[in-house]
């Protein structure tokens, strides 16, 4: 039996409107264990180190595989999910914070509905003229092609580049990483491509590009690999060429 | 009549299916999800979309489709919803195409297809390793485009917690909980669509499910009168990676790509599973099922696999698991098809695929059952009637239901690739009949007295007050943890009636300790344990309902197994020799006993069970499933 013990200190805040305070919480290590399920075993027997019972610790959690995106936090400075933080990797003791830049919500849950505005702001869809079938394919799309715009549809929404971005926050416009990937991957798609120019025009507006200080956090905390500061440059270049049609009256 | 609205609850493919649907023919939706729609569960599905589109040569059919996945499901499915799905499938998935869901590729561009289990030809669709988040993301956009529009309104972060009758017991509306004002508050809608989802987590850890897969929300309205179908059928996936706190799925997608699951031949074999030599290796699957191999069904080859490490006692190291093995395969081919698993198996393990062999072991995976769903007949088709207002309406007029929360189209096992087109078209279907119910309705949700609204809040307010101030010393998450053990081990991939009436008592005896409940937290703000102990008290209603279907059914049938009522095909044997024609008279013989619908009615004292005839009426059961 293993009797080594794992410590989290975790920003606790109880409303949106009140302070944070910290608590600290020790549950028995095991092997393979990541952040999420330590706290699974925390709300189970919320005492803290001092045997003071409290509120379970509040916090976003779905499937566990890091796929949905839901369970992002701050886990020792460090935007990441914590379903795929395995215990190992961290030692002791582990921080916890709520992802930063999005408005606490209790603890570490956030309200990342500025994720979703971003997508509205540029137009992260296709344009159809409905959900029905049209009896017909669509454009046959090189395996080279697919391979460079699956890398885009990965994007879970966590907010995890955001949260490292320095440029992204409550006091900025900038609509960040994942969105600016968004229009990367919906230009590429061949019927994507005939709203290219209105999402480029979204792009060079307030909050756009151009907010873009190419500190490449994004692209390393990005837990899914997607290579968003590639994005970054390409879309650069297409707004360019964009702003000299645009200069020529050719659209 | 005022413009009459929809709700739809839940918001994974069949959900947004239905939204799309029913925001496209001018209706108002409002649309309700636990969390933003797009973290659903339809995002871990990862390895396919069945179409018979045949791409690859074969000549697949509908036809074909529609044989594999009846007899896949043990015939237990009414044919002509399963027909219509078969016949439906390629237009989805162009329809998936021109959303920009990015599927895989052949070399000439077209969308590729690989095997999965159950079938022979390579029918299913997939965008890498990760097909349902593909798919959901392509709906998600699609919502927001029409949330943009003002077509769509969503309340995320809200939880379904009864719906609300008016006096001639037709549904007018719902009453939901803000999960984080706590605020409980009735919606009036003149249609409610249920795509909630399934009920995995009833077997905790050990399901693939995500931590919200509770089927609560199907518990409640059974709770309410809603009957539920077929609960006893529920799929145990052959191929999860260990986890204490979860148990991952390893696609099936794996084995479609040549995967191979075996065991060493001696027990207690320690060595390094690459230095165990090929003659020493004992490939079960292949060995036993030689025509399918690798590719059985699930319900099939999770019971081999509890055959090779509970009787045979060849599980790795006395455990569970087996090996599930892709070193010999292409890496690249591998890598490009199956990523996002290889990914994932990484992260969690430590290990990498490509290099060693995976463990895997079966865990809960997917309700066959659900709540019950009528369907329409038409004469000239042999299929749905299509628009008809009675497909996946449930017994209760104004309630509809689709995705894995019905339980129309995958019998008694389900086979793989078939999940995500049933929850896309029973969402797409579940919208058009909306839309016809909605056309023929002649009183307004409008119209219902306020007080059947206040009655149903001031209800479920009264059971939050319940739980907020219950101070005994039962702790949900305990109670949640005992349920997972006791339906893991005694309504599992092989039951016994034995078990199976002690599992009964035991979840009522567990029922009774929630009037003992200690929430462990009083805060009136974003209090997750509250809806969490709602949601587990659900699931015990659910889970009791789910031993006494199994209870009593007397069979084997797909994914119910009981040993002692096995109808072995006689070894070696096949159609014409008589031992088989002779296996074949009494498989009738039961078949015209027990392929029957069971119907389930809630009653405070228990479940009150019936049967229902199945509409073979496209392939009568005349070929038992044999997968040698």
């Amino acid at each position: 039996m293993d009797v080594r013990t794992v410590e989290f200190r975790i920003r606790r805040q109880d409303r949106p409107d009140s302070e944070p305070y910290w608590q600290t919480f020790r549950v028995p290590y095991r092997p393979n264990y990541n952040v999420l399920s330590a706290l699974m075993l925390m709300r189970e027997e919320p005492v803290t180190i001092d045997g003071k019972r409290v509120d379970p610790v509040a916090w976003e959690h779905n499937c566990m595989e890091e796929v949905c995106g839901a369970c992002a936090m701050l886990i020792n400075g460090l935007p990441r999910p914590a379903c795929s933080a395995l215990l190992d990797e961290l030692g002791s003791p582990i921080v916890l914070e709520p992802l930063p830049k999005f408005p606490v919500i209790r603890d570490l849950l956030v309200d990342r509905s500025r994720i979703d505005q971003g997508f509205k702001q540029v137009k992260a869809w296709i344009e159809i003229d409905g959900a029905w079938d049209v009896h017909e394919a669509g454009p046959r799309v090189s395996p080279q092609t697919w391979a460079e715009t699956y890398l885009y549809s990965r994007c879970m929404s966590c907010g995890c580049c955001m949260a490292a971005c320095p440029q992204f926050g409550p006091w900025s416009d900038f609509l960040g990483p994942a969105a600016v990937a968004q229009v990367r991957l919906m230009n590429a798609n061949p019927i994507g491509r005939f709203d290219r120019t209105e999402r480029l025009h979204r792009l060079m507006g307030n909050g756009g590009l151009s907010d873009c200080g190419n500190a490449q956090n994004c692209v390393r905390v990005c837990p899914k690999e997607i290579p968003l500061t590639t994005a970054i440059g390409e879309l650069g270049r297409q707004v360019t060429g964009q702003l000299l049609r645009d200069l020529l009256g050719k659209g | 009549m005022n413009a009459p609205r929809v709700i739809l609850v839940g918001g994974g493919l069949g959900g947004l299916w239905a939204a799309l649907r029913v925001a496209g023919a001018g209706f108002a939706v409002d649309l309700f999800s636990l969390f933003e729609v797009k973290r659903s569960h339809s995002v871990c599905a990862q390895g396919g979309i069945n179409a018979s589109l045949d791409h690859k040569g074969e000549g697949d059919s509908v036809h074909q489709h529609l044989v594999d996945t009846i007899k896949g499901g043990a015939y237990l499915a009414n044919q002509p919803p399963v027909k219509s799905l078969c016949e439906d499938a390629p237009g989805l998935i162009r329809t998936y195409e021109r959303i920009g869901v990015p599927f895989s590729r052949t070399p000439e561009g077209l969308l590729d297809q690989r095997l999965f289990g159950g079938v022979k030809n390579r029918r299913t669709c997939f965008a890498g390793a990760s097909t349902g988040q593909q798919l959901l993301y392509g709906l998600d956009q699609q919502v927001r485009r029409l949330e943009s529009l003002g077509r769509i309104t969503k309340h995320e972060w809200w939880e379904l917690l009864s719906i609300v009758k008016d006096g001639d017991g037709v549904c007018r509306g719902i009453v939901a909980m803000d999960l984080r004002s706590l605020a409980v508050q009735a919606f009036r809608a003149d249609a409610v669509v249920l795509a909630t989802g399934g009920l995995g987590q009833i077997y905790t850890p050990k399901t693939t499910c995500s931590t919200n897969a509770t089927g609560a929300a199907a518990s409640r309205v059974y709770q309410q009168g809603a009957l539920f179908a077929n609960a006893e059928f529920f799929q145990f996936h052959p191929t999860a990676m260990l986890g204490e706190d979860k148990t991952r799925l390893m696609t099936e997608a794996a084995r479609g790509e040549g995967g191979r699951v075996w065991v060493p031949r001696s027990p207690g074999d320690t060595r390094p599973p690459k230095s165990i030599p090929e003659r020493e290796r004992f490939y079960f699957l292949e060995e036993w099922y030689p025509a399918y191999g690798n590719t059985v069904t699930r319900d099939v080859a999770a019971r081999a696999i509890w055959k090779v490490t509970r009787e045979l006692g060849l599980g790795l190291g006395g455990s569970d698991r087996v090996y599930l093995d892709l070193t010999h395969l292409d890496r690249t081919v591998v890598r490009t098809r199956l990523g996002a698993i290889l990914q994932i198996y990484r992260k969690f393990r430590g290990v990498d695929p490509v290099e060693e062999p995976m463990e895997i072991f079966p865990a809960a995976h997917y309700a066959m059952g659900g709540l019950w769903v009528d369907f329409e007949k038409d004469p000239a088709t042999g299929g749905m009637r299509r628009g008809s207002p009675r497909n996946h309406a449930t017994n209760v007029p104004g309630l509809y239901a689709c995705g894995e929360c019905d339980y129309a189209y995958h019998g008694a096992n389900r086979l793989g690739g078939n999940s995500l087109l049933s929850a896309s078209y029973s969402g797409s279907v579940a919208g058009e009949s909306v839309y016809t119910y909605l056309k023929g309705l002649n009183r307004s949700a409008q119209d219902t007295p306020q007080s059947f609204y206040d009655d149903e809040v001031e209800r479920q307010q009264g059971i939050n007050l319940r739980f907020m101030g219950a101070d005994g010393g039962q702790n949900p998450y305990t109670l949640h943890r005992e349920l997972g053990a006791l339906m893991t081990t005694k309504v599992g991939v092989v039951r016994d009636n034995r078990e199976l009436d002690a599992a009964y008592g035991q979840l009522q005896e567990l029922e009774t300790r929630f009037a003992d409940l200690s929430l462990l937290e009083s805060s009136a703000w974003a209090n997750q344990t509250l809806a969490y102990a709602r949601q587990v008290f659900d699931m015990v209603k659910l889970a009791q309902l789910m031993a006494r279907s199994a209870r009593q059914r007397d069979e084997c049938r797909g994914a119910h197994f009981k040993p002692e009522l096995e109808l072995p095909i006689p070894a070696g044997k096949f159609a014409g020799d008589p031992e088989f024609e002779d296996y074949r008279t009494r498989w009738k013989a039961n078949n015209s006993r027990w392929l029957k619908t069971t119907l389930a009615e809630y009653s405070a004292d228990g479940p009150r069970l019936r049967y229902e005839q199945v509409d073979t009426s496209v392939l009568s059961p005349e070929e038992p499933r044999d997968y040698r």
